[in-house]
């Protein structure tokens, strides 16, 4: 059918573009994924939505650290410290973003040399935790520092805070939950992690209220260790503590207002290891 | 050759060939709409314990020893040793070298025991050789036997020989129940599942099984539903119930209540009893037990809490 031709109006002329700025969600980071949080539920955090996790997301992450552990136990420590360096790196390459998120320069600093430090203790933990032991009898008897398996962790908000609970619990072989209080800072570090060859699901990270997902990873039978050091409120933390004894496990509590810029020393990765203790015979 | 069918169906090929054919895009859907029902609370509890008691708990390997299916037993006689409150599974199923071993052990349990007998998994074998490894399972003391069809023989459209071999088996079996495996994932079409299944119960299945658990693709839900279906038409038709019962690939208490969900919703809640409805499983009863245990306690559950079978 031939087009009628009519005389038609021109539209105006566009206005010129306006670019819609690019909105950023932080989302969570659980088996190296950064999924939404199943519940739906979000909250605004300095303008941004973050993700408000509920405690089947924390379930779902100790799936996920549960599924990793054994292969990241098992990788060589050497392989682990190279990891670790490489979080140190990436960590360097996002300083921009981490000083718009308010993060001092200094703090950075103190958080990528943290991060190099755990880094060259993965392949020297043993011989400094482990031991050759006398025994009265023809045996070796030799005693050495193995991971306490999946860790649940209630974060310090900062970032060195941050590094220096997540890094001693994994370079040993651990998988860790972690609750961020800062989810920005705790999720742009989720953002170094998965860039950074740290398998999926070693390390993973919850955003929102800890006070509602903290008592389910205490009480998780699949959970081998908490650590409650960005706890504040001694009540909860308690309450906490005695959760966890129902299942046997390892508790670690910092003195009140902690300070992390000192030097750690090796009880971070200590409080963290299981001692396994070999006799093995030998022939005179 | 013309099959004469007991129920009274001169032509067993045309009649299969006849039954309509199965929508593929409509089964699917209507499966993946079914397995969005959310299932809590005390209905979930409900449900779990369900699940349990319809549990087939399975070993089928060849390193099968009979320590371990001594233990397979006495898990599935009381699958939480911390809570006699849970109820036992419906049946252990064993190769046949293991039946004695498993008889002795559940003597008076209650728990059925089921063999798996003709050839499993292939069937690729002469059908005296079936009927006598029919007959020793029955005779060692297996109450129920899960029988293979020749799926290169039903593949090839000889219906009749399939089902012959069923009839046969049946008689063999005596008094055990007969469990016919489809092998869904070799049938390529969900046509072939209902002439499949419409087959199996002809000839006097008393229940029919997706798989074997030995292939690539085992039980799923669409498959599920259409064999749930026939189930439903042939009780309608001739008044016999026949279980169903899938396996393999079912590994979590949320994939067990999703096909709780399509019995209740395409068969009817008939079939929501162990002596209609199984699952042939082995890792799914851990899952069910922590879920159980999450329910009852108030926190979550970890495997280092339950046995490894």
């Amino acid at each position: 059918m031939p087009k009628k031709s009519s005389p038609v109006a021109l539209p105006a002329e566009p206005a010129p573009p306006v670019r819609l700025s690019v909105r950023k969600t932080y989302k969570l980071f659980i088996g190296g994924k950064f999924p939404r949080s199943e519940s739906g539920r979000t909250y605004v955090v300095n303008g941004d939505n973050v993700a408000l996790a509920s405690r089947k997301d924390a379930r779902d992450a100790v799936l996920a650290a549960r599924v990793a552990q054994a292969k990241w136990a098992g990788a060589t420590a050497y392989n682990r410290g190279q990891v670790l360096y490489r979080v140190a790196e990436m960590l360097e390459a996002r300083r921009a973003e981490f000083a718009a998120l308010g993060v001092p320069a200094g703090e950075l600093d103190a958080a990528a040399d943290r991060w190099v430090w755990y880094a060259g203790w993965a392949d020297k933990i043993a011989q400094v935790a482990g031991s050759a032991n006398p025994v009265a009898g023809p045996f070796f008897n030799i005693s050495a520092p193995e991971p306490t398996g999946v860790v649940a962790v209630v974060a310090p908000p900062s970032l060195l805070g941050l590094t220096s609970v997540i890094a001693p619990a994994v370079v040993t072989g651990n998988t860790a939950v972690v609750l961020a209080p800062d989810p920005q800072v705790g999720i742009t570090l989720a953002e170094v992690l998965a860039t950074s060859d740290v398998p999926g699901g070693v390390v993973n990270i919850l955003t929102g209220r800890h006070a509602e997902t903290a008592p389910w990873l205490a009480s998780h039978a699949d959970v081998n260790a908490l650590d409650l050091t960005g706890v504040e409120h001694a009540d909860l933390a308690a309450e906490l503590e005695r959760s966890a004894a129902g299942t046997l496990k390892r508790v670690v509590r910092h003195r009140p207002g902690a300070d992390f810029t000192g030097d750690p020393g090796l009880r971070p990765m200590t409080m963290l290891l299981e001692t396994k203790t070999v006799w093995h015979p030998k022939g005179e | 050759m013309t099959a004469t069918t007991p129920l009274g169906l001169s032509d067993l090929r045309s009649f299969l060939r006849g039954l309509p054919g199965v929508d593929k895009v409509g089964v699917e859907s209507r499966a993946a709409a079914l397995a969005t029902r959310s299932v809590k609370a005390s209905a979930k509890a409900t449900a779990i314990d369900l699940a349990i008691r319809m549990v087939d708990l399975t070993t089928l390997e060849g390193a099968d020893t009979p320590g371990k299916v001594r233990a397979l037993c006495a898990k599935g006689m009381r699958p939480d040793p911390a809570d006699p409150g849970c109820p036992p599974v419906a049946a252990i199923c064993v190769y046949p070298a293991m039946v004695p071993v498993a008889a002795a052990a559940l003597a008076g349990s209650g728990v059925r025991l089921a063999s798996v007998a003709t050839a499993f998994p292939s069937g690729q074998a002469p059908l005296e050789v079936k009927l006598a490894d029919t007959r020793a399972a029955v005779a060692a003391g297996a109450d129920e036997i899960d029988m293979v069809i020749s799926r290169g023989a039903f593949l090839a459209g000889d219906y009749d020989r399939v089902f012959a071999e069923i009839v046969a088996v049946k008689e063999a079996c005596g008094g055990a129940h007969l469990k016919v495996i489809l092998e869904t994932g070799e049938l390529a079409t969900y046509d072939n599942v209902r002439r499949a299944s419409w087959l199996a119960m002809l000839a006097g299945a008393d229940f029919i099984k997706t798989s074997t658990g030995k292939v690539a693709v085992n039980a799923t839900l669409p498959i599920t539903l259409v064999m749930l279906e026939a189930v439903r038409d042939f009780r309608e038709r001739y008044g016999r119930q026949v279980g169903v019962k899938p396996a393999g690939g079912i590994r979590t208490t949320k994939d067990a209540i999703k096909y709780l969900v399509v019995i209740n919703e395409t068969a009817g809640d008939d079939w929501l009893d162990p002596d209609w409805f199984r699952f042939g499983a082995s890792s799914l009863l851990n899952d069910l037990l922590m879920q159980r245990t999450k329910l009852t306690t108030g926190h979550y559950a970890g495997p280092d809490y339950f046995t490894l079978d």
